[in-house]
């Protein structure tokens, strides 16, 4: 077996991730932690600084409820949030981060990150839940506060957080690899806080070469949280909810700045307004058509309706609505400096959270003010904190429930799943989507704090068994030693029969989940035969990974990497075929069940991996409503 | 647009125990050719070009080349990042140049402190984060049962 050292770290609470959610939790944590004598350990796959969703950088914080100006209330973020997941949403999660959220935007500012302020000091809004930000080191500042909390010494970086580790039916810790040196880790800890983002390149992207990596979501986030949680047998919720942004076509910048800030329109190549002239189509989807704003995945329904007919390229008309805006101004001077001031909040759009749209315009010789540019829906993604909303099924809190959901939705301790012990936060938590970088920071924040009671009421030491991390260690090197055992059979160490490499098992994932899972190859759309067969190949593929082979650090990396996708994405296929209609058009498209079904499917489907048996069970939940429904007329 | 080094700029980072490049990538892109002590992008086509290692690369040997499956050739986006403000050049293709700048923060680095000043106080056992209620900026909010439904 390939030499690497056995270290243990011994800790009470393990944040795995190094991310929005992951940050929040250490800040959290460490003011808890130190009142009550425990110890906090916090891993991250990458460096802090700059990993994760926000790597790059944003230009707006998404979820900002303005509660201290009476902007809106709860009620309305919950409102917001329920239509636009088509109803399927848990409203006791989606109140707890709102109630908390704006606590956590303030604490951004006093950090320094820089918000956009109007002339009588208030914040400057992209739309009605987001703030306009010069974010360019948003993850940098947000690191900064949670190694100031937690000490860099309880945290450890570039460690590939890969199993989780059980004591019968509670959690006891995890265990992962250095990509650095020959380190193999075992953590021992009461409580597991879960923050490793949600998964792309799952299905197949649309670049077809170099820009492979130029996903709209980060190459980086590959499905831990959904593995891990699955692995230690959590139940699992909404893992057929994928999201599939409408953006810039191709290099995949932002279109909410243009939509909601300089209220541009869309059209598709004959100049026409898809929203307009598709408007009837929205009649299909129950009430859910009938909100404002639409739901996301019906506005891109619309826009593919056109597309399917030939009637694209479809445009974000960027030269009109700079056009519109400018004319207001009378004044001619004015207006130039309108002018400027717009071009610069446009690019810096771009150059704070995907550099690579500026680079398209920039060598397209696209400049906004002039030309439109086309707009796409990108590939599917699993992005439970954003407008999609797969994660753990985890407790809600005691005081916002109503007798009925009480007993559904709450065990004890706020973002808890269902094995004691683990707790999820961010892309890791499912159907309470709408939180972003803003609610997942504080997601992290309430799930740190419960975990940390949890411990308290939990004091006793995790046992593990040696024997079962032995023979985890040897599965997790296995690549390695399969590469070196076997690389002499062949004059290319690329094809060779006795394994299978990271890239190409990768490929072989994509493919399958492309072609039967209803990926961009067929319009997002499926069926319960195509998925059938689909389920048939991926088993195929879980079985060859215990072939899969690895020359060094970086690809082992990226050997588990698939190994975590590929649960990610056999929980989409079997959660998609247990929901028999279709409710997110424009997510995907069951062509066997064309139409949605309040009557059988207003549920959630939820799914757990049996540890015990290897089997998984599929189950509906309640949606109960805690909130209520305002008059019409409110938005 | 993935990474690329410039091999007359990169100095190996002189040889410390982990290049900066190396050090930041998210997705552990950089490597450093020990033979030659340049550094370089393992696996270009996983490149996100997050220009983390752009902004961070101590002699600005990294610059970023527009993905060649779909970008036209010619343009270039580079950054300037200093402790307060980043600025951008955009060159296109046609020559054309614009330049950008930007606050990133408006503290001083590395002094961000977690209470942000706020009071602190709470019990481990209620619902409230420790810098609540003061970081709100209201009171807090929690539901009153009224016959089964909630009022808020
Ligand atoms: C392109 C894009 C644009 C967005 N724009 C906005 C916006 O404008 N405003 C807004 O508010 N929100 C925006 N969001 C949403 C926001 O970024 C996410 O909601 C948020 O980052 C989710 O937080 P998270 O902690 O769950 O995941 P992340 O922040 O992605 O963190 C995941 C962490 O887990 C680590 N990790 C992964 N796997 C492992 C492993 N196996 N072992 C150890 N560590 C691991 C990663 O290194 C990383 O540190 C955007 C997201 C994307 C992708
Ligand atoms: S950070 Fe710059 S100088 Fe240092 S190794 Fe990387 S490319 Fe070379
Ligand atoms: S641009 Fe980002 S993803 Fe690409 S090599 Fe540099 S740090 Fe890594």
């Amino acid at each position: 077996m390939a030499d690497f050292q056995t270290v243990e770290v011994k800790t009470d609470l393990l944040i795995c991730g190094g991310g929005m959610a992951a940050t929040g939790a250490a800040v959290e944590a460490a003011y808890w932690a130190k009142q009550h004598g425990l110890k906090v350990t916090l891993v991250d796959k990458a460096a802090m600084d700059r990993s994760g969703a926000v790597a790059m950088g944003l230009s707006a914080i998404n979820q900002y409820v303005g509660l201290k100006d009476g902007q809106n209330t709860i009620q309305d973020y919950v409102e917001y949030v329920r239509n636009d997941l088509m109803g399927v949403t848990r409203e006791d999660l989606v109140a707890n981060i709102a109630r908390h959220v704006d606590a956590t935007v303030h604490l951004f500012e006093k950090w320094g990150l820089p918000i956009w302020k109007d002339a009588k000091g208030g914040y400057v809004h992209e739309g009605r839940w987001q703030l306009m930000i010069n974010g360019e080191s948003y993850k940098v500042l947000v690191a900064e506060a949670a190694k100031n909390a937690l000490g860099m010494e309880n945290i450890i970086e570039r460690v590939f957080i890969t199993e989780p580790l059980l004591d019968d039916d509670k959690i006891a810790g995890a265990v992962g690899f250095s990509v650095r040196e020959n380190k193999f880790y075992v953590f021992k800890a009461k409580a597991v806080l879960v923050s490793m983002g949600g998964a792309v390149h799952v299905f197949k992207p649309r670049s077809v070469g170099e820009g492979l990596g130029r996903s709209w979501y980060p190459p980086f986030n590959s499905g831990a949280s959904a593995y891990f949680t699955l692995r230690a047998g959590c139940e699992m919720t909404c893992q057929e909810v994928r999201f599939i942004p409408v953006r810039f076509k191709d290099a995949y910048g932002p279109v909410g700045a243009w939509f909601l800030l300089f209220k541009s329109r869309a059209t598709n190549g004959l100049g026409e307004d898809y929203m307009k002239t598709n408007a009837d189509e929205l009649k299909k989807w129950s009430s859910y058509g009938g909100v404002k704003p639409v739901p996301a995945n019906l506005r891109n329904w619309l826009m593919m309706i056109d597309v399917m007919k030939g009637k694209g390229p479809v445009y974000m008309r960027t030269e009109e609505a700079i056009k519109k805006i400018s004319e207001a101004e009378q004044d001619p001077k004015v207006r130039a400096k309108k002018l400027k001031e717009l071009e610069s909040e446009a690019w810096e759009d771009f150059l704070d959270m995907t550099v690579s749209q500026a680079l398209l315009w920039a060598a397209t010789n696209t400049s906004p003010e002039e030309k439109p540019s086309e707009i796409a829906a990108c590939e599917p993604y699993f992005i439970g904190s954003h407008s999609g909303a797969s994660g753990a099924w985890i407790s809600g809190p005691a005081d916002i429930q109503n007798d009925a959901s009480k007993k559904d939705y709450f065990w004890g301790y706020p973002c808890m799943a269902t094995v004691p012990g683990v707790f999820c936060a961010g892309d890791a938590s499912g159907a309470s989507s709408h939180k972003f970088s803003s609610g997942s920071f504080t997601e992290g924040r309430i799930a740190a704090k419960a975990a940390l009671r949890y411990i308290l009421d939990h004091k006793e030491e995790p046992q593990v068994d040696e024997a079962e991390v032995a023979k985890l260690k040897e599965r997790i090197l296995r690549p390695l030693d399969l590469f070196t055992q076997h690389k002499n059979a062949s004059t290319d160490a690329n094809i060779n029969p006795h394994y299978l490499r990271p890239k190409q098992a990768m490929f072989r994932l994509q493919k399958i989940m492309d072609e039967y899972a209803g990926g961009v190859g067929t319009q997002f759309t499926t069926s319960r035969e195509l998925l059938l067969k689909g389920l048939e190949l991926i088993g195929m593929l879980k079985t060859d990974f215990e072939k899969l082979g690895a020359e060094d650090h970086h690809e082992l990396l990226r050997a588990w990497e698939m190994v975590h996708r590929t649960w990610q994405a056999e929980s989409h296929i079997r959660s998609i075929l247990f929901r028999e209609e279709t409710r997110w058009p424009g997510y995907y498209f069951r062509a066997d069940k064309p139409a949605i079904d309040e009557a059988n499917w207003k549920v959630f489907v939820n799914a757990r991996w049996n540890p015990e048996t290897g089997d998984w069970e599929m189950s509906k939940k309640p949606i109960h409503q805690i909130f209520g429904t305002k008059s019409e007329g409110h938005h | 647009m993935p990474s690329f080094v410039n091999p007359e700029k990169c100095d190996g980072c002189k040889a410390l125990d982990k290049t900066a490049c190396q050090y930041i990538c998210p997705n552990d892109l950089m490597v450093l050719d020990k033979g030659k002590m340049k550094a370089f992008n393992q696996e270009p086509e996983m490149c996100w070009e997050c220009y983390s290692c752009v902004k961070i690369c101590p002699t600005q040997a990294i610059e970023i080349r527009g993905y060649a499956d779909f970008v036209p050739m010619g343009a270039t986006v580079s950054p300037m990042r200093s402790t307060d403000s980043i600025m951008w050049t955009v060159k296109f293709r046609n020559g054309t140049l614009k330049r950008f700048k930007f606050p990133i923060r408006t503290t001083p680095e590395g002094k961000a402190v977690p209470d942000g000043g706020f009071p602190v106080a709470g019990d481990i056992k209620d619902e409230l984060l420790f810098t609540e209620p003061a970081s709100i900026g209201t009171s807090f909010f929690s539901l009153k049962q009224e016959g089964g439904r909630h009022s808020v």
